[in-house]
């Protein structure tokens, strides 16, 4: 398989892997280099490749590895440097601005939800994954999906409802 | 769609029973301008679903495998390292072999008379080293003119 090939099979979902890193890593560059690395490493299965009978799910599953792995080496270290230790913690104006952006309150509440649930709202909401895709992508079954997917959305109503009554009573 | 339809989708939707093609039928519901009042609070949650799938990764991939030139890297120089050090060692443990070679006597006489004269040279300079150090003696009469000792 040479470059172009390689390009043409990973362009339908290289998107994809970026917006599910993004979801877990939260960090725009941090999602970037996730995708690099799991397009990287798809590149030297190279010829490998043609085992598999979904390269996507496959590169899917490798991506989820990845950044639970990224997640986890980062929560290990003890020496944290923090950013907002130093800094104002009080909103920029203009984050106050988009805060009142009702879209960006969904993102915050689905960024709240635990690793598993974020998982699973961004395949099956966002990029529309059928449950027996999400089923091999995450390594399990369908009735547990489902759960967490509905523990999930039932959260995301929850807390817009709570929002939009705000003041109201 | 129907009002009461609309809610039980909703019903399911948040129960995770719906089809991709039912969950289609909800987004465009709330993407569009009429929707009921008592509604209205799960619009952000639809809309945001819809400009999420929006981002695009637009990073170059660098598909040239840089890890292979540095794995031939690092050989190459380690063999250059191997025969440096090779080279090395070999002149210099060859010429303490050509040195450690000093001749042997095939007559015992003889060989008895050089390893006298071998000990007597280091016994003389043994000696050169004790009378060097008689002047303690002197040391010692000396301190006891002093402190008396009887």
């Amino acid at each position: 398989m040479n470059q172009n090939d390689f390009m043409q099979l990973v362009s339908p979902f290289k998107d994809k892997i970026f917006r599910v890193a993004k979801r877990l890593l939260v960090s725009t560059e941090e999602a970037e280099d996730a995708t690099q690395e799991v397009l990287v490493k798809l590149w030297n299965k190279n010829d490998g490749l043609s085992v598999y009978n979904s390269v996507e799910a496959l590169a899917m599953t490798m991506t989820k590895n990845y950044c639970l792995d990224q997640l986890k080496s980062k929560r290990a270290s003890n020496l944290k440097i923090v950013h907002n230790n130093f800094t104002d913690r009080t909103p920029s104006l203009q984050q106050q601005v988009e805060d009142s952006d009702s879209l960006t309150w969904v993102e915050k509440v689905i960024n709240q939800l635990p690793e598993q649930q974020r998982l699973i709202i961004q395949m099956r909401d966002i990029e529309q994954y059928e449950y027996e895709e999400i089923a091999k992508i995450l390594e399990m079954n369908e009735t547990a999906i489902r759960v967490a997917l509905s523990r999930a959305r039932k959260t995301i109503r929850e807390f817009m409802t709570k929002t939009h009554r705000y003041g109201i009573g | 769609m129907e009002l009461d339809k609309t809610e039980q989708l909703l019903e399911k939707y948040f129960d995770g029973e719906t089809s991709i093609q039912e969950e289609n039928e909800l987004r465009a519901y709330f993407s569009s301008s009429d929707v009921a009042q008592h509604l209205e609070h799960y619009k952000p949650m639809f809309g945001y679903f819809s400009t999420a799938k929006e981002q695009h990764f637009e990073q170059q991939i660098p598909l040239t495998a840089r890890k292979r030139k540095v794995a031939w890297i690092s050989v190459a120089a380690s063999v250059v390292v191997l025969l440096g050090a090779g080279t090395f060692a070999y002149f210099n443990y060859s010429q303490p072999q050509q040195n450690r070679d000093l001749g042997t006597y095939d007559n015992p006489e003889v060989a008895f008379r050089e390893t006298q004269k071998a000990l007597e040279m280091l016994s003389d300079n043994v000696n050169v080293g004790v009378e060097s150090v008689q002047y303690i003696n002197e040391y010692e009469v000396t301190r006891d003119k002093i402190f008396i000792v009887d």
